[in-house]
């Protein structure tokens, strides 16, 4: 079997025995700022606006749902099972489709729908990044397919960055069984490196920080 | 053994809107990379390639008990994991499963592993419709062409070479602004996406003690691939192993700015194998190709198996004054620049192509450059002297004739040779009170080699004679 050929092949070029253990590995390198909320809020909305994403501080639920509510208006939108959407009362927005469980029924919505609304495990300030653990309540679909993707996101959510979010989940595959990062709106630069905006996930992207 | 393509280098030299494409595009990834790291949030650069180095080093030299680790944790949540020892097997493992499994359509990402064992070719043997969703990519699949470069494959297609494209094979009507190409694109292969039942993903990094695959994009393209079919395969080879998830907080601060400039790609995707139940969407099943495919024999040389830390960021490529001038199609497989130097001989043996190792000014910016600090001219001397050893060997002076046909050729090639000099103020460090002690390597090597070898060069001044006279030439006009 090439698995035993392999690892053997690999120990003798090593010179090392099965099983046998390592020299202790180089530290992790992280590093976590102090930063105050509103400097990282400030962060965030720097950082995705550089790249294009749209942002906006809203000072409670209510404000939050008005912005929402104007972006959707006379369009489809699909919003995730996050608790947090139905918290901010953005799932009774008219227009908004929430509470998909089965595959099919999902995939259609998020790939004819205008709009996918979701929350986020977490937000990261410096790179204006949105972090996404899939779950039952945050498919993976609803932030990747529909054209313009709204999240809605706690300040409480918001880290300093990928160290800190690192020191939190040591191992994130404890924790769901796929995470993604969002850094601005899906792009590519493959023909003579013009930038064009939405090539296969969202070309628009807007966080509510709440 | 291949001897120096030279008749293709000589096209590539002479055509002068390649020429404009290929040195346009690296340059201005030079130049973003340049700012991204001139940040001040980027001011530990330096000691983040360093301890990346240290990592990758501790990995290689460790690899066995971490590809186990790797495989206990992928196992431990529900997926598989293929070993494979060649192209053929790799090849043959997924041709089995699709059969198996009923698979009509395959979506990849980009995958230079799966360039390595040319899959899309063996897939198609069965009928199975595979399609490269990446744009630059995609685009090649339809011009039926190897990628350019291992970050920007289409970097060598200009709007109307696309426009061209899409006419003849999707029947589209000719279109040459970008953005309406990119949406015919996305619509295309929305449809695909959607109606695939297998996604083939790259892996930028193996994370041991998570038992996941990470892949870095800007597109969107792997998280549809990895997220829309039923069936995931993430194709990896095995030497993109890290121990911990905490380690990518080094690694992607080092691989975007290295790559394009972005201090985070748009999307990183964790993959950790196949749905949890009571999601709704991901994959059902979950594989991960291991591949050697040449890799254990690398490992072979503790001096040179450091060309397994590469991260495939294409710096190298970007800043070297030979890829800037031939391109990514005159190199043998589908590496090319400098790393492609240094992997070619040692996966084929150096008598493959021994041309390669000597096609290098050695001006130092590939090992300058590179985030996790590869000695690349090193590697491209020692490499050297096995040519010379397995010259002796076969007892002939065919290697050392190819290897001098590659040095003559550059410099009976005004345009590459007055590139070479040109490169030099921004790319010779070496250069002490305006004396050069380390010449370009191509002059290392052939009649010149002995004398140079006891002799310093004045440096290049900061505008060469060749290029003052083409200026004043040009101003007369
Ligand atoms: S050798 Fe270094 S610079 Fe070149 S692609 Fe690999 S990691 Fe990047």
């Amino acid at each position: 079997m090439s698995r035993d050929l392999i690892l053997s092949s690999i120990r003798s070029s090593l010179g090392r025995r099965a099983g046998q253990p390592v020299p202790a590995r180089p530290p992790v390198l992280l590093k976590i700022p102090e930063v105050p909320l509103a400097r990282r809020i400030g962060q965030f909305c720097e950082a995705l606006g550089k790249l294009n994403g749209k942002s906006l501080v809203a000072k409670n639920l209510e404000e939050a749902r008005d912005y929402v509510a104007g972006l959707v208006q006379g369009r489809r939108a699909i919003a995730s099972n996050a608790p947090f959407l139905g918290e901010c009362g953005i799932t009774s927005i008219p227009g908004v489709e929430t509470g998909f469980t089965g595959r099919m029924a999902l995939r259609e919505r998020c790939a004819t729908y205008d709009i996918g609304i979701t929350s986020a495990s977490f937000a990261l300030a410096e790179t204006g990044t949105l972090v996404m653990l899939s779950s039952a309540e945050e498919p993976r679909l609803v932030s990747l397919l529909p054209p313009v993707h709204i999240a809605v996101v706690p300040t409480s959510k918001l880290l300093t960055g990928l160290d800190e979010l690192l020191t939190l989940l040591p191992d994130p595959a404890g924790h769901t069984s796929g995470m993604a990062f969002i850094t601005g709106p899906s792009r590519t630069a493959d023909i003579e490196q013009f930038l064009v905006r939405g090539v296969h996930g969202p070309g628009e992207i807007h966080v509510v920080l709440v | 053994m291949s001897i120096l393509p030279a008749g293709e280098i000589r096209k590539t030299l002479l055509d002068d809107r390649l020429q404009t494409a290929i040195y346009g595009s690296t340059g201005r990834l030079v130049g973003k990379r340049r700012e991204s790291i001139d940040d001040p949030v980027a001011a530990e650069f330096e000691a983040w390639r360093t301890h990346a180095n240290a990592i990758k080093r501790h990995t290689i030299e460790n690899l066995d008990y971490y590809l186990e680790e790797l495989e206990r944790n992928i196992v431990k949540r529900g997926g598989k994991v293929v070993w494979c020892k060649d192209a053929e097997e790799a090849a043959e493992f997924v041709r089995r499963l699709c059969r198996e499994k009923g698979v009509r359509r395959i979506v990849k990402s980009k995958s230079m592993t799966t360039e390595e064992v040319e899959l899309n070719h063996e897939v198609e043997k069965d009928n199975i419709d595979v399609v490269e969703t990446d744009l630059g990519e995609y685009i090649l699949q339809l011009a039926k062409e190897k990628p350019y470069h291992i970050v920007a494959p289409a970097l060598h297609k200009t709007r109307y070479d696309v426009a061209d494209i899409f006419t003849k094979t999707l029947g589209v009507e000719r279109e040459t602004v970008i953005e309406k190409q990119t949406m015919i694109a996305r619509r295309v292969l929305r449809e695909k996406f959607l109606t695939a039942d297998l996604g083939i993903t790259g892996a930028n990094f193996l994370v041991a003690g998570s038992g996941a695959v990470v892949v870095v994009e800007n597109e969107g393209n792997a998280r549809l691939s990895s997220s829309a079919p039923r069936i995931q395969i993430a194709f990896a080879g095995m030497e993109k192993l890290i121990p911990r998830a905490q380690d990518l907080a080094v690694f992607l601060k080092i691989l975007g700015r290295s790559a394009t400039g972005q201090p985070l790609t748009v999307y990183t995707s964790f993959l950790s194998g196949p749905r949890w139940p009571g999601e709704i969407d991901g994959p059902e099943e979950f594989y991960l190709v291991l591949l050697d495919n040449g890799r254990t024999k690398v490992l072979q040389d503790p001096a040179k198996r450091q060309a397994l830390y590469c991260i495939r960021c294409g710096a190298c490529l970007n800043h070297c004054p030979v890829y800037r001038k031939i391109g990514g199609h005159n190199y043998p497989w589908v590496y090319s620049g400098p790393i492609g130097a240094i992997l070619s001989p040692q996966f084929h043996g150096v008598t493959r192509d021994p041309w390669l190792p000597h096609a290098s000014s050695l001006c130092g910016a590939c090992g300058e450059v590179c985030p996790v600090k590869i000695e690349i001219p090193k590697i491209l001397l020692e490499l050297r002297r096995d040519i010379a050893e397995a010259k002796e060997r076969e007892g002939e002076d065919r290697v050392q004739q190819l290897a001098f046909k590659a040095w003559a050729f550059v410099m009976t090639h005004p345009k590459l040779w007055s590139l070479a000099l040109t490169g030099a103020p921004y790319t010779m460090p070496e250069a002490e009170n305006g004396w050069i002690r380390s010449v370009p390597g191509f002059m290392k090597i052939g009649p010149l080699a002995g004398w140079l070898s006891q002799r310093d060069l004045p440096a290049p001044a900061p505008k060469s004679f060749r290029r003052l006279w083409k200026e004043r030439q040009e101003g007369r006009q």
